[in-house]
């Protein structure tokens, strides 16, 4: 299964990148600054790993395992049971079986427990690189690659649906940690960067393929694929914040708060990321 | 409930939401939001949940929208209340010491296995321009190279000087002080970072040998 070029190709994009970074650049903030990232990333999209974990997701989706040695192929993803192509764009949502809003991750446990017989809460303990968690990561993967081009379209009929951008556009402004930041010190203002990294800003539709619509992603600098539970985790390890729970409300209300912000957006994920 | 998402908060939200296509007020709102963000956070080594536990400045910096102008006055009053003053009046350490201090960007996460300052970095790059050398920096904050020169200071004391000191040491330890709801972290009231690397930094903006004040 793995081959060695997309690991010699991103090798060399790395050292491409990395050249790139020490150029001076121009005084003036603009597009120009950020060209070399631009083809940093054009580099890497030629072999993205992403594909591996698609594969590897796309096998477990209709693989039978758990202890009812059951398949996921009857899961609902909020288009009908085992319906995947689409679904990712209009996540989170409310599932009225669940009786809750739900992101892809959390749907994802959600189903392995009913349909599969695992144990949710076990799996929803675990790091994000191991064990079932590893699965769930490859399994949102997949079901993301499935409505790469689509456009992000969230359903904000149901009450629940609306009261959880309500809680996650608090949860994105709330300032708190040694440091004060909140997610709007980062993604409050159009145009920024933290050092040469481009911060989009999530108040608003980023763009095609920025912020929300870019993950799960590849991340080249930690040789991991994240899923957005992970993206949000490290998020608020870098704010300082202490550990949110997996599926915990914050975590999907952000989603709830990003995702319908970035209504009409297209999704290119799973992206690459530096 | 398989995971623990479900809190009581917006438990008894989806009942009193049930059959009601309206949210409930903004004030409402607020009370389950706080409830949420409380119910979703865990401690994690040196990172304990008693850090989501606002002050009055976190609170009212939460929004959108800039508290009014009594809130601004009296988180201003507090933070400058909170000010130590460097001892014996010396404020200036070494300037290369604080381009490292200026350069880390570590400290305080639950990755870190100390709160102590002397592991701990001010993420100045991160957000601003400081000397010409580094190119790899933020644009959250304002640019700083130059800092000390624009400012007219080409001594290290006098008259002239103190004024720009202590105001940059005000900014350095408590930037409420001088702005309510400002975005840089508060290194010296916090404990992110001691007096004596406070003193550093003041050096990296202000000694006139510094790399940031050459033209």
């Amino acid at each position: 299964m793995s081959h060695p070029i997309p690991a010699l190709l991103l090798a060399a994009a790395l050292a491409a990148g990395s050249v790139h970074a020490q150029t001076p650049a121009p005084a003036a903030a603009g597009a120009a600054k950020t060209d070399p990232l631009a083809e940093y990333r054009r580099l890497l999209e030629e072999g993205n790993p992403a594909e591996l974990f698609e594969a590897r997701g796309e096998r477990l989706w209709t693989q039978k395992r758990g202890p009812r040695s059951a398949s996921l192929e009857r899961c609902d993803l909020g288009q009908g049971p085992g319906v995947v192509k689409g679904a990712f764009v209009t996540l989170p949502r409310w599932f009225e079986d669940a009786g809750k809003v739900m992101d892809l991750e959390a749907r994802l446990v959600w189903c392995m427990e009913k349909l599969q017989g695992f144990d949710g809460a076990e799996i929803a303990k675990q790091p994000f690189d191991r064990g079932e968690m590893a699965n769930v990561v490859a399994l949102a993967t997949w079901v993301a690659a499935m409505s790469r081009g689509m456009r992000f379209d969230l359903p904000q009929k149901h009450p629940q649906e609306k009261l959880m951008y309500e809680v996650g556009k608090r949860a994105f402004f709330f300032r708190g940690g040694t440091h004060d930041f909140s997610c709007a010190s980062c993604h409050g203002v159009a145009g920024q960067r933290i050092r040469m990294q481009d911060l989009p800003l999530l108040t608003t539709n980023p763009g095609d393929g920025v912020g929300f619509a870019a993950w799960p992603a590849y991340r080249v600098s930690a040789g991991q694929m994240w899923g957005m539970q992970w993206r949000l985790n490290d998020c608020f390890r870098q704010q300082r914040f202490p550990y949110p729970g997996f599926a915990s409300d914050v975590t999907v209300a952000l989603s709830t708060y990003m995702g319908v912000n970035a209504k009409g957006a297209m999704s290119i994920a799973p992206a690459v990321k530096r | 409930m398989t995971l623990r998402t479900s809190i009581t908060g917006l438990a008894a939200g989806s009942l009193l939401l049930a059959g009601c296509a309206s949210l409930p007020s903004s004030s409402e709102l607020d009370r389950i939001a706080a409830q949420s963000i409380q119910g979703s956070f865990r401690d994690q080594g040196i990172a304990k949940v008693d850090r989501i536990k606002q002050d009055l400045a976190q609170a009212a910096c939460s929004s959108d929208k800039a508290p009014d102008e009594a809130t601004v006055e009296r988180i201003q009053a507090e933070a400058r209340a909170t000010i130590k003053w460097p001892a014996n009046g010396w404020y200036l350490g070494d300037f290369r010491e604080g381009e490292r201090i200026a350069q880390s960007g570590r400290g305080m996460t639950w990755t870190d296995a100390s709160t102590a300052t002397s592991a701990n970095g001010g993420n100045c790059y991160n957000c601003h321009q400081i000397s010409k050398q580094e190119i790899s920096h933020g644009t959250i904050g304002p640019s700083l190279y130059n800092y000390g020169r624009n400012r007219g200071i080409t001594g290290l004391d006098g008259p002239t000087v103190q004024p720009i000191f202590e105001y940059t040491w005000m900014k350095l330890w408590n930037p409420r002080a001088t702005n309510a709801c400002s975005q840089m972290p508060r290194l010296g009231h916090m404990g992110v970072l001691d007096e004596n690397q406070i003193r550093h930094l003041m050096a990296l903006l202000l000694d006139p040998r510094s790399p940031v004040n050459q033209p």
